[in-house]
């Protein structure tokens, strides 16, 4: 048995393994089919200031080994999380990264002050969605607007910040060091890619916002590069995610340069996966007679 | 247990009509807790979403579960693949489903083509008080009435083209046994253009309807809230989920 543990951002984690945003919800509907007690942690629903209805339907589109989404950010605002949702999962002994998202600065920035008083572990802001119409992706798309959103967070909250970041831009390293200058003390990557079905029988994308979030196993490489580029870019913390589906993608992923690891489309095709995939990480090392996962981080050796 | 995951044997599969099967699956503690108008949530191998089918049939002794599908596309092939004997990996049962009421009137179960076999549990249930109206395209596209028959309800059949049964669709029965009154309750599962029909015809006639929607869907739990259908809730409208708040709602709560 390997020393799963990683810390990120001085916060302890007991396995590297974090179901991603918006996969999971607050976790209360995959407690039925195992305790959350054996996660590193949960990245939960993207949560806004007020509650948002989200996109019209059809929102999920499968494709090549992945599928898109356009959810549109649908949550039941900041005031019912810290109410409702945040004490539940306080008590499931993992840490609780809240994402949060808003369409200017200054509603990230509150959500974030009221996030700050809680017992919340950490904050991920998502400058990242690409699903909403303001905020979301134009954020993380620009260095002067990610550096702003991260700074007037960073302002209202000492909780470890860590910023999700868009893949769709020509240089995610240079989104990466814009943050980290603005405080952020880790990042996240990669959100979605934006992507796009048609129905040719009767010429309608399939998504009703028609365009959408792509992930899933096809999106795997492109997240192994970010992280790689983007671990060799900032000093803080780079939690990887991006098409993840077994203990082998978690360990190259980390191995690229990750601290830990989100899992998200995987958990639809497995809804036990992120459990699956610690254990199998646990057997490669044992195997390779790797004593802590964390001997694994950055290990990669470049031609 | 509300639900759970796990792969489980197919202990039958025919095929019972063109590209559409039926499996039986062995899965004990599924069969005991499944309710009528719930569905499952199949793995496809090779495919990142699973497949959510509906329970046609529910047998809590035999430990049993029976569902029916036609192939759709890709995924639902794949399935199809699998044979007796075969594990099939499934998050099940999910969903709310039909309410089963007490009435003393009669209970029209509507089922238009592939939308028919989440109504036969409702058949086995209501029995003799139901009238199982289902429409299909063509006589070789008509499944399950046999299996309607031996519930005791009585049956009625429709198809576009006359080629069995009522040449027409099941709208026009069910306004003939609306209007007489005799209905206490209408449930149906088909295509949207027929649910907008049924919903229409019992609100005319003041009688409590049910339908089953479908959505495309990715977790299957009510996490993810991809499979989004805009309702009405206390005066308030609402984006409810197909997975979790469905697949089975109110029809006087659902925005068309």
């Amino acid at each position: 048995m390997a020393d799963m543990s990683v810390k990120v951002c001085g916060v302890d984690f007991k396995n590297p393994i974090i179901p991603a945003s918006g996969v999971f919800g607050y976790g209360r509907e995959y407690e039925e089919l195992f305790p959350l007690s054996k996660l590193g942690g949960i990245a939960t629903k993207g949560t806004t200031l007020h509650k948002r209805t989200g996109n019209l339907a059809p929102r999920i589109a499968e494709t090549p080994a992945g599928m898109l989404n356009s959810v549109g950010l649908q949550n039941p605002g900041i005031d019912h999380f810290i109410e409702t949702e945040l004490p539940y999962l306080l008590t499931k002994d993992l840490v609780v990264l809240a994402n949060i998202a808003g369409s200017t600065p200054e509603e990230c920035a509150q959500v974030a002050e009221k996030l700050d008083a809680t017992d919340v572990h950490m904050i991920e802001l998502n400058i990242s969605c690409p699903n909403v119409k303001q905020g979301g992706a134009a954020f993380g798309t620009s260095c002067d607007m990610a550096a702003e959103v991260t700074r007037q967070v960073r302002k209202v909250t000492n909780k470890p910040l860590v910023v999700k970041l868009s893949p769709n831009v020509t240089s995610i390293t240079d989104i990466a060091k814009a943050v980290e200058a603005a405080g952020a003390d880790a990042v996240s990557l990669i959100n979605t890619l934006l992507g796009m079905r048609i129905d040719i029988n009767t010429g309608r994308p399939i998504l009703r916002n028609n365009v959408g979030g792509m992930s899933g196993p096809a999106v795997f490489p492109i997240a192994v590069r970010m992280v790689w580029q983007v671990a060799n870019a900032v000093q803080i913390p780079v939690i990887g995610m991006g098409g993840v589906s077994s203990g082998r993608d978690a360990i190259e992923l980390m191995m690229a340069g990750a601290s830990a690891v989100q899992v998200g489309a995987a958990i639809f095709t497995d809804p036990c996966a992120p459990v699956r995939i610690a254990e199998e990480m646990n057997d490669w090392l044992d195997a390779k007679g790797i004593s802590s996962v964390r001997d694994i981080i950055g290990t990669v050796k470049p031609w | 247990m509300k639900y759970t995951q796990g792969k489980y044997i197919i202990a039958e599969k025919s095929a019972i009509a063109r590209e559409i099967y039926s499996f039986t699956i062995s899965c004990p503690e599924v069969a005991q807790v499944a309710q009528p108008g719930q569905f499952v949530h199949i793995r496809a191998n090779g495919f990142t979403l699973r497949r959510p089918i509906s329970i046609c049939g529910i047998d809590p002794v035999k430990g049993t579960l029976r569902i029916v599908f036609e192939i759709r596309g890709e995924g639902t092939a794949e399935i199809a693949r699998l044979n007796k004997g075969d594990l099939i990996d499934m998050l099940a049962p999910l969903g709310h489903g039909f309410t089963l009421m007490d009435t003393d009137k009669k209970v029209a179960l509507i089922g238009g083509g592939i939308g028919t076999p989440p109504m036969l549990p409702l058949a086995q249930h209501y029995g003799s008080k139901a009238v199982a109206i289902t429409g299909f395209r063509n006589s070789s596209a008509a499944i399950l009435q046999e299996d309607f028959r031996k519930t005791g309800a009585e049956v009625v059949l429709c198809t576009d083209d006359g080629s069995a049964g009522i040449h027409g669709f099941v709208t026009e029965p069910l306004s003939e046994l609306a209007a007489k009154g005799e209905l206490g309750a209408v449930f149906a599962c088909g295509p949207m253009p027929m649910l907008k029909g049924v919903a229409a015809i019992c609100k005319e006639n003041g009688i409590y309807c049910e339908i089953s929607l479908e959505e495309r869907m990715a977790c299957g739990i009510g996490a993810c809230l991809g499979c989004a259908c805009r309702t009405v809730r206390n005066d308030e409208e609402y984006f409810a989920h197909v997975c979790k708040d469905g697949p089975v709602f109110k029809a006087e709560e659902v925005l068309w």
